[in-house]
């Protein structure tokens, strides 16, 4: 298969070097074509999947006496950090200045504060002068918003500040200017360029605070692309040699000493050591690791020197796998989202006719001097709108929300699943591998005859030494470990469901469960005591049979991982229905179940039923969330309300599921539903905040108490009311933080 | 009643009939993408504002952001689970492989600004 890769080169300075690396790269077998940009420095190569690896192309251009950056991160979230900074600091300057010039203006013009304030700033003339550049030049962002937005006929919050504060100035304007045309139409000739300024100096000092508050809310992301390492020590050509994290390739053997990040992912070659993985998993301890063990990028290397064969670079990494995940989640709409969405798509244009609305009323129907009212009421009413608080209600919620299950190793596909998750009222745990540690073991060896324990367990392994059955595999490895030696066994024979048959030296063996033995026609009656036994402590009971007669039994159970109980228990702290599904026989399952304090057991299902039997829970009215590996439950995962995969962060696993626990912590299994309750709690205060703060303000700002009480809403009110309610859905969205998990 | 109150009442009616037609009965209308890319320019709201793209065809929408105001600073896509920010004049891609037919959406950060993309 044919596929192109873009990747920046350094060291190009003029076209010749364009031609060369060109042709250097054109060179290699399996490259089709070669195309490099001197403007952007970047190469584009066409070439065979199968044929051409990172490293040729590498090296191929490095035999031009170039460099290729081939596992470039695209996004550099430090220059995006940078521009917003900048941005606040361009926001804090003209807040300042029209804060301090509004300030002289409603000095010189409040009654009640306007004696005290000195002739100048009384002025008409001086008012225009101060107000003009905070019009124009720090409200200028409103108007940049507001006038391409017209002419796309969309109108947003900038529009209204625009055309309220426009409305103000102007009017101001011609008062000062012609106030003996004002006095001739019965009105006193008084500029409100206070109101213009104050109006405009709020509004940007409440978006100092609500943009300060927002880079807050994307901080998980920050912190993700901030653990990995800058650079790795690899081993080439017998040196080893420092070089930036971009550059490590596939196959590359980097040493990792102690007190560093490990740069990529990779398995361990030699040497042993202990990793904390708290920053990409969640997991506190740290872990032992030796050779053959997998280690993840952005982890950190405790104690011990150790080299490791890069296996995941770039953006195939745990932790590029992780940023995407959180990405794609906090891009994703919450359904609660959609009602607010529909509000605000028509919001601003039934403002402006508000607006409008309360002129008339005002004018017609008001009190003298009608104009003022009119003016200043539908001026207040364009400002204390607020479509802001409707648009950041969800996403900042959700942007905390999967942020912060990301710290501790859950991870969120999408606002809906976080959504979902709220509802649950019931979890299915998937026993093997689970709630257990998948690797089941021998724990009893019964002889029946005059054989020994140990000639029972050779006989048993190497029965099952042929087998795939996951508890063939422990009978095996029991075996290894006593170092018993097994021997061959002919006529090997599967039974689906039931065991194994086989000869050896010519005795015909048979190792299996109860059925095995009914068909056969062994009796097992007399040792159904310790069979039962066995079952009730949670074990596996296999039985050995050897030419008609019952000879031994073999025990094996997996055992449970020590997050199981407490994660139980937590669920059940929440209200929550906790079942198991395993295909074990009922007496064991019961035997789990017993330990851990589940609610019921889903005992004896196929692998392949386990999605009927979640589509039943469901179909009784329940909303399940199954816990399962994500891989071989995947249907399961995929029929459940919500699936979630106690995975390693691979593809698969988080293809399948809508949350990955990649601490495989049980107890995250709670964390990830209390997450979506509190997530959600705080989106719907927000949302009821938001619509709230419309609903009662805009027909506040209409008038709608003064028939009652004679009371009327001060647009400078309006715009102090209008910059807290967003600044107030920020940061209640950032308070989740806080929250304890 | 005055003469000026009648001629409030009249440009009132007036202002609110023009505001509902100019921002609420606004035709759509959609640019056909023949090709594997497209090319939308932020400004003021998002040009070409509706899209037609087909169904299952991977196409690249090239976000290229003019208007520095800052609501336009980022831009979700929220059926594809995409939320980018939007650079000043740099060209932002996203992909896209719509599974099934309808119309999606897509928006600003604070769901100001709205874009439309058909899927048929």
């Amino acid at each position: 298969m044919e596929i192109k890769k873009t990747f920046s080169v350094q060291g190009m300075h003029c076209a010749s070097c364009v031609v060369l690396i060109e042709r250097a790269l054109k060179k290699v077998e399996g490259v089709s074509d070669a195309v490099v940009n001197i403007a952007t420095n970047k190469a584009t190569v066409t070439f065979n999947a199968g044929e051409v690896s990172d490293k040729v192309i590498a090296s191929a251009v490095a035999g031009a006496g170039y460099q290729a950056i081939l596992n470039e991160e695209v996004e550099k979230e430090d220059e995006s950090q940078q521009r917003k900074l900048k941005e606040l600091q361009t926001l804090r300057k003209k807040v300042t200045v029209s804060l301090v010039l509004g300030g002289l203006i409603f000095w010189g013009s409040f009654p009640g504060l306007m004696e005290t304030a000195p002739e100048i700033l009384k002025n008409f003339f001086v008012q225009l002068v101060l107000a003009t550049p905070v019009q124009f030049w720090a409200g200028w962002t409103f108007y940049r918003a507001a006038i391409p937005a017209f002419r796309h006929r969309t109108a947003n919050m900038d529009s209204l500040v625009v055309i309220g504060t426009t409305v103000a100035y102007f009017y101001s304007l011609f008062v000062t200017v012609f106030p003996d045309t004002v006095n001739a139409v019965g009105i006193t000739p008084l500029p409100y360029f206070d109101v213009a300024t104050i109006i405009i100096g709020l509004i940007l000092l409440g978006r100092y605070f609500e943009d300060k508050a927002k880079l807050g809310t994307s901080d998980a992301i920050r912190k993700l692309i901030g653990l990995q390492a800058k650079t790795a020590r690899v081993l080439r050509n017998g040196q080893e040699i420092d070089i930036p994290i971009e550059q490590v390739i596939l196959g590359d053997i980097v040493r990792v000493r102690p007190g560093e990040k490990i740069p990529v992912d990779g398995i361990i070659e030699t040497g042993i050591s202990a990793i904390d993985e708290s920053m990409v998993t969640g997991e506190s301890l740290p872990i032992e690791k030796k050779a053959g063990d997998t280690v993840f990028g952005a982890t950190f290397n405790k104690h011990g020197t150790f080299t490791f064969k890069a296996m995941k670079v770039g953006k195939d990494t745990l932790l590029a796998h992780i940023i995407k995940l959180v990405e794609e989640a906090q891009g994703s709409k919450a359904p609660i989202q959609r009602v607010a969405d529909a509000v605000s798509s028509y919001f601003v244009p039934i403002v402006i006719m508000l607006a409008m609305l309360t002129f008339v009323l005002w004018y017609v129907f008001g009190p003298e001097p009608s104009l003022t009212y009119a003016l200043l009421n539908m001026i207040t009413v364009l400002i204390i709108a607020c479509p802001c608080a409707m648009g950041l209600a969800t996403p900042t919620a959700i942007m905390v929300g999967t942020g912060k299950g990301a710290e501790h190793g859950i991870l969120i596909k999408t606002a809906a699943s976080l959504e979902l998750a709220h509802k649950v009222n019931t979890v299915v745990f998937d026993k093997t591998g689970t709630l257990t540690s998948g690797e089941p073991k021998v724990t009893d060896i019964i002889s029946l005859s005059d054989e020994s324990n140990e000639t029972v367990l050779t006989l048993a392994a190497s029965l099952e030494k042929g087998s795939e059955h996951s508890l063939a595999d422990a009978i095996v490895k029991g075996a290894e470990e006593r170092t018993l030696s097994l021997r061959e066994v002919s006529d090997f024979r599967a039974v689906p469901g039931q065991g194994v048959t086989g000869v050896l030296d010519g005795a015909k063996l048979m190792l299996g469960n109860r059925k095995l033995f009914e068909n056969v026609g062994i009796s097992f009656e007399k040792q159904e005591g310790d069979i039962a036994r066995l079952e009730r402590e949670g074990k596996t009971a296999m039985l050995l049979g050897k030419n008609g007669v019952f000879i031994g039994i073999i025990a094996v159970a997996d055992t449970l991982k020590d997050s199981a109980k407490a994660g139980v228990t937590a669920l059940k702290n929440l209200g929550i229905t906790v079942f198991m599904i395993t295909g074990d026989n009922k007496r064991t399952a019961e035997a789990i179940g017993a330990i851990l304090g589940l609610d019921d057991i889903l005992a004896e299902v196929l692998p392949d039923q386990k999605e009927i039997e979640i589509k039943k829970l469901q179909n009784a009215g329940r909303v399940v969330a199954m816990v399962g590996d994500g891989i071989n439950d995947a249907p399961a995962l995929a029929s459940a309300d919500v699936g979630i995969a106690m995975g390693s962060g691979t593809d698969i696993a988080m293809e399948a599921a809508d949350i990955t626990l990649i601490n495989k912590d049980i107890r995250s299994v709670a964390g990830a539903i209390a997450l979506s309750k509190t997530t959600m709690r705080t989106i719907k205060q927000n949302l009821f905040w938001a619509f709230g703060y419309n609903v009662i303000l805009i027909p506040v700002a209409m008038g709608g108490l003064y028939p009652f009480f004679k009371v009327l809403l001060n647009p400078i009110l309006a715009s102090v009311a209008m910059a807290v309610s967003s600044i107030s859905v920020v940061a209640n969205s950032l308070y989740l933080k806080s929250r304890k998990m | 009643m005055s003469l000026d109150k009648i001629i409030v009442i009249i440009a009132g009616i007036l202002g609110i009939g023009v505001t509902y037609w100019f921002f609420l009965m606004k035709k759509d209308r959609a640019i056909k993408i023949a090709g594997s890319s497209v090319t939308i320019v932020v400004s003021g709201g998002y040009n070409p504002e509706v899209i037609s793209i087909p169904v299952g065809k991977t196409t690249e929408l090239n976000f290229m952001r003019t208007d520095p105001t800052e609501c336009l600073g980022e831009v979700v896509i929220g059926d594809f689970n995409i939320r980018r920010e939007l650079p000043l004049n740099k060209k932002v891609s996203v992909k896209i492989t719509p599974a099934k037919e309808g119309e999606y959406t897509y928006s600003c950060g604070m769901n100001m600004y709205h874009g439309k993309i058909i899927v048929s």
